[in-house]
């Protein structure tokens, strides 16, 4: 679904190389993990992938389902069906959550030729999605993320990646910042759009998220570099160890 | 004290291409204006007032031209029942007016009531306005009061049932307009009154409001498209114990624009929320002046102004909250924004407080800024293309502004037109 080859990348403005050279395939139907200690590139990496500026690839390719992602613009790479959950939503205030929602999946349909979906249909959709994340109607019509608790933002990001029903959803630290019952609420919300037809990366610093989003793969990135993979048992040893021990093998 | 020769030249030749309107029992009042003028003089660029914004041409004894706009669009207001009252390039229109009757409100032709000798209308023509000469010089406004060729006169004593809607139409390219209006409400009673069209290749407007205790007036206006058009408009508000005035300005094109709205709050617990959006594009100047007195307990003062330039337009506020000695528990909010869609755009303000009570609340801040970089990357990323993401970050930020409306159909017919503007430029 996901192939990332020798992808390095340095900042725009800076002489900062960040991205040193990764290399990662993510299955269709398939959830894997990038564990890492902060400051790692875990972050860059989801931002590269979805287009944000600042960045330049200085070597590598991306691809998703066989289209090269790193030519494209942010709302094509969207279209294409990949979808980041941010490590820290952003606030519009303004613009109430619902008309983004709504324009937002409207404008994928567009893109992908399809038609757009009446308001009324809209409406049954997201009440039901928005009531198993249990996101209120005020929240809806609040403008976006603006004043929201930060479960409340998680749980937002949750109920976008539903609605858009992406191919490849990034999800980067979306359980920091969230007791015991979001971090649930925010797991089966995930763990509902598992399905063979997606595949799922999960960024996080925890082995608590990963007992609830179980991983296929995990992978630790140090650096700027995948530098260990292995299967759901790595993020335990994370979890015991910390990163000390994985890191030292490759000093 | 002689005024500076250039001065005093530039104000010669303006007054001598007006003659004084039959004054009737304004007669008095039009005499203390000219003199008002002659002792002011006319503002000129080193007027510290008019340090953003130049008057030259707002001033000069020639009328600068400007091509009459047209729209293929439906005129602002047209689905809205309402009292036409229709002025082309300052000159009232009966034909194209509706009977000016309707319960609750009163409406004459400024003309017509000069001629009677209705004592409010003599209280008020004239008064505001001269009042309104201190602390700041306004002469713009004392040449209108004494050359001011139409106008209506507005006697709230209900509620009517719908709005007035005073429309300024543009057709010829050299028209000079002076228009002056009256508007009293009464004690319980409430009117909404609108405003929209381009009015003249220059236009020089001023209304005086007079609010009686426990009144309330709603006032929207749209300023007109013309590229070309010019105009100086002064709002002088006087607003008794618990009274309500607000108003709000939408302004889409037109090379020069200057708004001043000098609000004296003088009987307890009165509201006065003033506010604006200003769409520009290219050669566009938008100067917004305020001048808010707090002379009485307890009341409420509220600003809220938004600007969208792009092209090298320049938007300009400045915003003055003075609360006087006693005016405790004054609560006096203020903010100016601009949105910079290029580098080529700026904004200038001046924001003002000055206050002489010690139980109060007053806040401004003033912001300029670019589009918003991670709220439009987090758009794009879900999917919102560029443009379309672009333009919903500019009319959120313009919603602030447009939200100060409370009628709900009126705040929703100005979002369309900003949207109209939005397209226009995609
Ligand atoms: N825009 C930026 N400007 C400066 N430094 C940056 C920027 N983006 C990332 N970095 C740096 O790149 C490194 C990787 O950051 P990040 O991808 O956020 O790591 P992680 O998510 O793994 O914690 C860090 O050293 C960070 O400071
Ligand atoms: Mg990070």
């Amino acid at each position: 679904m996901l192939e990332i080859k020798n992808l390095h990348v340095k900042l725009e403005d800076e002489d900062k190389q960040i991205l040193k050279g990764v290399d990662l395939t993510v299955e269709a139907g398939k959830v894997h993990a990038i564990m890492g200690p902060n400051g790692s590139g875990k972050s860059t990496l989801s931002y590269v992938l979805s287009g944000r500026d600042g960045y330049e690839v200085t070597e590598g390719s991306a691809s998703l389902a066989g289209e090269e992602l790193l030519e494209l613009e942010a709302e094509e790479r969207a279209a294409l069906g990949l979808f980041l959950a941010f490590q820290y939503p952003i606030e519009i205030p303004g613009v109430g959550n619902m008309t983004f929602l709504r324009t937002a999946v409207n404008a994928q349909r567009k893109a992908r030729g399809e038609e757009e979906l009446s308001a009324g249909d809209f409406l049954k959709v997201i009440r039901e999605k928005a009531k198993t994340l249990k996101i209120d109607a005020d929240m809806l019509k609040r403008p976006v993320n603006v004043g929201f608790s930060g479960g409340e933002k998680k749980r937002n990001e949750i109920l976008q990646m539903a609605m858009l029903e992406p191919k490849m959803c990034i999800l980067d630290e979306t359980d920091s910042g969230l007791d015991v019952d979001a971090m649930k609420l925010v797991s089966e919300g995930v763990n509902a759009l598992r399905d063979e037809g997606r595949g799922f990366l999960v960024i996080t610093h925890y082995q608590r998220l990963l007992d609830h989003i179980k991983p296929d793969v995990v992978h630790i990135m140090a650096n700027g570099r995948i530098v260990k993979t292995g299967g759901p048992e790595l993020a335990l040893e994370v979890e015991n160890n910390g990163y000390a021990d994985i890191l030292a093998e490759f000093a | 004290m002689a005024l500076p020769e250039l001065k005093q030249s530039a104000t010669e030749a303006r007054l001598a291409t007006l003659s004084l309107p039959d004054g009737g029992c304004l007669e008095a009042a039009r005499a203390a204006a000219v003199s008002r003028v002659q002792t002011l003089g006319l503002p000129d660029r080193r007027d510290e007032y008019w340090k953003y914004t130049r008057p030259d041409t707002l001033v000069t004894a020639d009328t600068p031209s400007a091509k009459v706009f047209v729209s293929g669009e439906t005129p602002i207001f047209d689905g809205f029942d309402r009292l036409k009252i229709v002025f082309v390039d300052g000159v009232f229109d009966a034909d194209a007016s509706d009977d000016l009757s309707l319960d609750g409100i009163t409406v004459e032709r400024l003309a017509d009531v000069s001629a009677k000798d209705i004592h409010w209308v003599k209280d008020l023509y004239g008064v505001l306005e001269a009042r309104g000469q201190t602390p700041v010089a306004r002469p713009l406004a004392s040449l209108n009061t004494a050359f001011a060729t139409d106008g209506v006169v507005i006697h709230v004593t209900g509620k009517p049932s719908k709005p007035i809607s005073l429309i300024y139409k543009h057709g010829d390219e050299s028209s000079d307009a002076l228009l002056h209006h009256l508007i009293r409400v009464e004690t319980g009673a409430e009117a909404t009154i609108l405003e929209n069209g381009p009015a003249a290749s220059r236009f020089n407007k001023v209304t005086e409001i007079d609010i009686a205790d426990g009144g309330t007036l709603h006032h929207v206006r749209a300023q007109g498209r013309d590229h070309e058009r010019r105009a100086a408009t002064h709002m002088f508000t006087r607003l008794g114990a618990e009274s309500v005035f607000k108003s709000f300005t939408l302004t889409v094109n037109g090379v020069l624009t200057r708004n001043e709205q000098v609000i004296e709050l003088t009987g307890d617990d009165a509201v006065a929320h003033v506010a604006g959006a200003c769409v520009g594009d290219g050669d566009f100047h938008h100067d917004d002046t305020v001048f808010i007195t707090h002379d009485a307990v307890n009341c409420e003062s509220r600003q809220v102004f938004k600007k969208v330039l792009r092209n090298g337009a320049t938007g300009v506020f400045q915003g003055k909250i003075l609360v006087k000695e006693g005016a405790q528990k004054t609560d006096g909010y203020q903010i100016s924004q601009s949105l910079l869609l290029d580098d080529d755009s700026q904004f200038l303000a001046k924001p003002e407080l000055e206050i002489y009570a010690d139980d109060v609340a007053c806040s401004h801040g003033s912001t300029s800024g670019a589009i918003d970089e991670d709220a439009l990357f987090y758009l794009r990323s879900r999917g919102v293309p560029h443009g379309d993401a672009t333009d919903l970050l500019t009319l959120s930020f313009l919603a602030e502004a447009v939200e100060e409306i409370e009628d709900e159909a009126i705040a929703e017919e100005l979002v369309t037109r900003l949207e109209g503007w939005l397209a226009r430029r995609r």
